[in-house]
């Protein structure tokens, strides 16, 4: 036990903690969503995109929230307006947005001499060194996220299952869909922290795919993504604490290895995962 | 291939003509347009639309009454589903007008239902058959507000009109395909609509399901509800449906089914389109034995069976 309680004395590691479980809990919500609408590749491309928005950030000297933010809600938007405008397929306009944009992250990163350690940090996430500030930033986006989640649930289910009966009956569905990428783009900001902008994809995908592995409801699906994503990041905080290994990446293969467990003794695996390879 | 049939009608096709065309003068241009708009629910005039630079209906001029029990009849790619899409505002006319219940399509989208066709669904999605119907009526329940006691009486209703009751619980994915399509229907009928929009609702169902679903849209339209349904299924179409519109990229005729359904007009309307679809032979037999329309239809039955070729 005292493993389990030694951490908890260092106020770096309750911190961390309180950030993990919070990115997992908002993660897991709106990643069921991404996962069934099939949205994973859109959650790449944002989170890369999201890093020109850091290194402008640090070039000015501003909150780094503030800049990945910008540039992760503007990149999610144009996503949607560029496929709807140019008449060209989503994952076309996917992969444009999502090189250009990271590209153009890259070559700010190698414009400028210092600060290297801390956007490597974000590249891979640096949940370990959480401020109070940090947390306190996390604290309100992340209720955002959840409390549009919460007002929206109805309408975000419904355009999810049946976009046409939806539009059809009166529900603002574009506006819906536009919304919701901002709640991803907002999500992946709160998750940089944790995870970084490599890896921040597996924390909004992996939770919810194994809850689709294990639940046939869409409540509790989105019940035991939220245990998974929250579960596995605090198993991974704690393990990559013991082991003394990167926090970010420990979480995301704890939840690797919960998915694999499941897909290899949950009850219909089978046929799950033959009904929904897209989304996996 | 095309040639043959055509010319198979040839012979009969001249005096069959001036009569079809007789019958779409008393039809659409009997009524004066102001009287049809006035007690239309769903009016369109001079109606053009497609997909990016492809057009798929053009000239399209429709007023279907309150009330009415309407099947859209039409070969493969002809715009069915898109004339239904332009009444239920999802997609926009690129020339001339829609209007829905007195107002422009998808204004009053409230009083509309529309289920699409069954493989536009992701029937692994999540979700129960009670969770399905209970969508019907978030649209009126509006953000926040959870569903109430009215809502579930009314799902429980549509669910025990269309069979469905015992299923309340079942994941959709594990449903047969008339048993999708009872659902789907519940779903309508739980929105209480004044409109319903029907993509394909009795195609690839059993004899029962398509018996039980007809009997209901019926009873809705007596009730007054307008209720537009596509179909390829022309035995339907005659039998069960009070008027049909025969569509192949504009309205070739529209009127009570007997006298759309007229092998003349079939043919007009289907075209070359006849052979390519093959086994319909079949269902344009089922048309004749069922239907009781006048002179022609034993050409037709003739036509048809002079070239079984698929």
């Amino acid at each position: 036990m005292d493993a389990l309680f030694e951490p908890l004395s260092h106020a770096f590691f309750v911190r961390a903690l309180l950030a993990a479980v919070l990115v997992g809990t908002v993660c897991a919500v709106v990643g069921t969503f991404v996962v069934l609408r099939g949205l994973a590749f859109i959650g790449d491309a944002i989170s890369h995109a999201a890093f020109p928005g850091v290194v402008v950030a640090f070039l000015l000297k501003g909150p780094y929230l503030l800049g990945a933010g910008i540039a992760a809600v503007a990149t999610a938007l144009a996503i949607g307006w560029v496929s709807r405008r140019a008449r060209i397929r989503a994952d076309t306009a996917i992969g444009v947005l999502f090189a250009g944009t990271f590209a153009l992250g890259v070559f700010l990163f190698s414009t400028i001499q210092g600060y290297v350690a801390d956007l490597f940090s974000f590249l891979f996430g640096y949940l370990l060194s959480t401020t109070v500030e940090d947390l306190i930033g996390l604290a309100i986006l992340g209720a955002l996220v959840l409390g549009t989640v919460a007002v929206l649930w109805k309408e975000l289910l419904y355009a999810t299952f049946d976009p046409l009966g939806a539009a059809a009956s009166g529900l603002h569905v574009d506006r819906l869909e536009s919304l919701f990428l901002a709640l991803v783009a907002l999500t992946i900001v709160i998750s940089l922290q944790a995870v970084g902008i490599i890896l921040v994809v597996a924390m909004l995908v992996t939770p919810a795919a194994t809850a689709q592995l294990l639940a046939v409801r869409f409540g509790r699906l989105m019940a035991v993504a939220v245990v998974v994503g929250v579960g596995a990041s605090i198993v991974g905080l704690y393990l990559s604490y013991w082991l003394d290994a990167a926090s970010g990446a420990t979480i995301v293969l704890v939840e690797t290895a919960a998915f694999l467990a499941a897909l290899a003794l949950g009850p219909r695996t089978g046929l799950l995962a033959r009904r929904r390879p897209a989304t996996a | 291939m095309a040639d043959t049939v055509t010319s198979s009608f040839d012979p009969h096709t001249h005096p069959h003509d001036h009569e079809a065309e007789r019958h779409l003068a008393t039809v659409d241009a009997g009524i004066d347009p102001g009287h049809a708009r006035a007690h239309a629910d769903v009016w369109l005039s001079d109606v053009s639309a497609g997909y990016g630079e492809r057009i798929a209906l053009e000239q399209v001029n429709l007023a279907v009454e309150a009330g009415s029990l309407l099947a859209v009849v039409g070969p493969n790619g002809a715009g069915k589903s898109t004339l239904l899409k332009l009444m239920a505002g999802l997609i926009r006319p690129w020339t001339g007008r829609v209007e829905v219940l007195g107002h422009p399509a998808g204004q009053q989208a409230r009083r509309v239902a529309y289920v699409p066709q069954a493989e536009l669904v992701d029937w692994a999605f999540p979700v129960s058959v009670g969770d399905v119907v209970m969508m019907g009526r978030y649209p009126a329940l509006g953000p926040l507000r959870r569903p109430g006691g009215d809502d579930r009486r009314a799902v429980a209703d549509a669910l025990a009109k269309v069979s469905m009751a015992d299923h309340v619980d079942t994941q959709i994915g594990a449903l047969s395909g008339g048993q999708r399509r009872r659902v789907f229907l519940a779903r309508a009928l739980a929105a209480e609509p004044d409109l319903f929009l029907l993509d394909e609702p009795v195609t690839g169902v059993d004899a029962t399901t398509q018996e039980d679903l007809m009997d209901i849209l019926e009873a809705e339209a007596r009730r007054g509800k307008t209720v537009i349904a596509t179909t390829h299924d022309l035995a339907c179409a005659a039998q069960r449906f009070q008027r049909v519109a025969a569509i192949n990229r504009t309205v070739v005729a529209h009127g009570p089914s007997s006298l759309v359904l007229d092998p003349n007009v079939l043919a007009r309307t289907y075209g070359g389109h006849l052979l390519v679809l093959g086994g319909q032979a079949v269902v344009l037999d089922d048309a004749h034995h069922h239907d009781q329309p006048p002179a022609g239809e034993s050409h037709f039955h003739e036509g048809g069976g002079g070239h079984p070729e698929p």
